[in-house]
């Protein structure tokens, strides 16, 4: 962290850092509401926890406004979190309720929240590089000065349509940047199995300059996205950035025994040594940001938050029968 | 009245809707200073510029994804598949991505997108540039699926599904670009789910889509010399289609031949079918007969393409079968 504390472009209110920090928080603490949901049977289906990946999403997306446009993944929780969306509606989605940001339609792996540019979290894997891309040659073809950022893991690395993007993002120079999310697995594989070379060098061979950043140091991604962001805007795109990061759970909530591929002292040393929030934390007590009772009562704040939140996603309504046929065609 | 190829009228429905909306941007491989392999839109890019008028890699997948995300974030874009056939590369990002975003954000999300692509076998193509894959998209609920029988239909249908607010795919009979039609000079919509009754008849009702509407229309010329009348239907779209229109018919003739080039197994032709027997069985006096492309893969030898594909003779034959009551006891 001390890197990017020196870094010009950082921002040097103390109020971002707090929202970062409170940002980080809320999606740790979605993400154990969402699991404890699973666990107690109460949440349809599976889900995809991003705990442990809090800094990539945040810093990334503390650098954005709400006319910035992002693309999610099935492990999109945490980006549609920092990207402005509101806890009860996300809870309703994940139980299928009516006041859901899709009215129960879409449920965890397909939240959008366009009204934050959030396009919506995808289920196939590279799935929204296509859309991301495209979002961004609309904004060159309509003078529109936003930004895209596309969200995704290592493992989509492995899809051919990012290629495809790629090359027609930098012909164009468009104003895209592709976030990689390294959390070192594809599903229940190491990346190191499936993927060959390096993962910058990708980007780096269509002539986009790329990037590798910790992705648990939440300062660090956030002084470099505010850079690129920035170039990207002046037509200076597009950028890529390789993400070194960490998954706490399994690939999804339902996959618990995982020694198969992945020990529990690496886990454990993820944990206890790098996780980004508890070393966010400490830095802004010994920065003099915020004392120790300040940061609990932020903590005790944001639990409440989500605890009211999911009561009432408990308790709201399901969508009306006669809603399973609507919003198949616009108008 | 004047005539123009089928080719002209794509040509100014795309231009006028360029002219009035600047949102509407046409992508595809070769379609600027070559206008397509087919020269359909030959010109465009003279008055539009290789901003609205975009040349990309061989990428289909890619550049139609990228049209997704220019449809989710306000632009309108025209994209052009060269070949019907490679329909199957752009099925993740037409029937996972753009035909369910609305559905899946709950209405929030729309992919005002058109996919202009083309059918048609007997242009000694091979299996590879034959096929006509309409029922592989009428098949996923959030398309809409257009088949223009002549240049009048290709323009109304084109300007229509412009400013339709889906994803819509147009199929162009690739072997009608140079047939003539008479199209007025002023403008004018046809609207999606309107059937259009070609030819009106009492004794058998033969619906046809795109190029098997002018099947159509010979077999009814020459069964008139057997003194047996035709009425000949063209649903225009497939998705939505005007099963009224079609019943209606059905109700009046009692029997009916469904005509579409696309293989006949679980095909177009089987669902229209259905759709009658479910919905005018006790007014039919035969079964409802299918006609579509042999299930073979389409073969390059002339002498065996020219089997595989619905003819005048062909439907001339059945519905005479059909008229006498060969067919009322037929395994």
């Amino acid at each position: 962290m001390a890197d990017a504390r020196k870094d010009n472009d950082v921002k040097t209110n103390a109020e971002d850092y707090l929202r970062m920090y409170r940002q980080m928080v809320r999606i740790r603490t979605f993400e154990d509401n969402a699991n404890q949901l699973y666990l107690s049977a109460k949440m349809p289906g599976l889900t995809h926890m991003y705990s442990g990946e809090e800094a990539v999403a945040v810093g990334i997306c503390e650098a954005l406004t709400d006319d910035d446009r992002i693309t999610s993944t099935h492990r999109g929780h945490g980006h549609c979190v920092a990207k402005g969306a509101a806890f009860k509606e996300m809870f309703c989605e994940l139980l299928g309720k009516e006041e859901g940001y899709c009215r129960g339609k879409g449920g965890s792996m397909h939240i959008a929240d366009q009204s934050h540019g959030n396009l919506g979290a995808n289920a196939i894997v590279g799935g929204s590089m296509g859309i991301a891309t495209g979002s961004a040659l609309r904004a060159k073809l309509l003078g529109s000065d936003d930004v895209t950022v596309c969200f995704f893991g290592d493992g989509a690395t492995a899809q051919g349509l990012m290629y495809e993007v790629m090359n027609m993002a930098a012909l164009w120079k468009l104003p895209v940047i592709y976030a990689c999310e390294n959390n070192g697995y594809s599903e229940y594989t190491r990346t190191d199995e499936i993927a060959a070379g390096s993962i910058t060098a990708r980007a780096e061979a269509f002539g986009i300059e790329a990037h590798q950043v910790d992705g648990q140091d939440v300062l660090a991604v956030n002084a470099l996205t505010r850079r690129l962001v920035e170039r990207a805007r002046k037509g200076e795109g597009p950028f890529f950035m390789e993400l070194m990061t960490y998954r706490y759970h399994g690939h999804h909530v339902g996959d618990i025994n995982r020694e198969y591929y992945r020990s529990k002292e690496e886990e454990k040393d993820w944990k206890e040594n790098r996780d980004p929030i508890i070393r966010f934390r400490a830095w802004l007590v010994a920065e003099g940001i915020a004392s120790e009772a300040e940061i609990e009562a932020m903590n005790a704040a944001i639990t409440e938050d989500a605890a009211q939140a999911v009561a009432h996603a408990e308790a709201a309504p399901y969508p009306d029968a006669s809603e399973v046929d609507m919003h198949v065609y616009a108008d | 009245m004047r005539e123009i190829t089928l080719s002209q009228a794509v040509n100014e429905a795309i231009a006028e809707e360029m002219r009035r909306d600047p949102t509407v941007f046409l992508m595809g491989e070769d379609v600027a200073e070559a206008g397509t392999p087919f020269k359909v839109l030959s010109g465009l890019v003279e008055e539009f510029g290789t901003q609205r008028v975009i040349d990309t890699p061989i990428s289909e997948p890619g550049f139609v994804g990228m049209a997704v995300g220019a449809a989710m974030t306000g632009a309108r874009p025209i994209v052009d598949l060269m070949f019907g056939d490679f329909l199957y590369l752009v099925m993740d990002q037409l029937c996972n991505q753009a035909a369910k975003q609305h559905y899946m954000s709950g209405g929030k999300l729309t992919v005002p997108m058109v996919l202009r692509t083309n059918l048609g076998a007997t242009r000694r193509s091979a299996a590879q540039h034959s096929q006509s894959l309409q029922a592989l998209v009428a098949h996923i609920p959030g398309l809409k699926v257009a088949m223009p029988s002549s240049a009048y239909e290709a323009k109304g249908l084109m300007k229509t599904a412009i400013r339709d607010n889906n994803p819509v795919v147009i199929f162009e009979d690739k072997l009608m670009y140079q047939d003539k039609a008479p199209v007025p000079e002023e403008e004018y919509l046809i609207p999606f789910g309107e059937a259009h009754i070609k030819r009106a008849g009492r004794d058998i009702t033969l619906i046809a889509t795109s190029s098997m509407v002018q099947v159509a229309e010979k077999a009814a010329g020459l069964l008139a010399g057997e003194g047996i009348e035709a009425e000949v239907i063209d649903p225009r779209t497939i998705v939505p289609l005007d099963e009224a229109s079609l019943i209606a018919s059905v109700r009046k003739t009692s029997r009916a031949i469904v005509i579409d080039e696309g293989h006949q197994s679980y095909g177009v032709t089987a669902e229209i079918a259905a759709r009658l027997n479910e919905k005018a069985f006790y007014h039919l006096d035969a079964p409802v007969l299918r006609m579509g492309a042999m299930d073979v893969p389409v073969p390059f030898s002339p002498a065996l393409e020219d089997l595989t594909v619905p003819t005048p003779e062909r439907v001339v034959a059945q519905a005479r079968r059909l008229c006498a009551g060969e067919l009322i006891h037929a395994a």
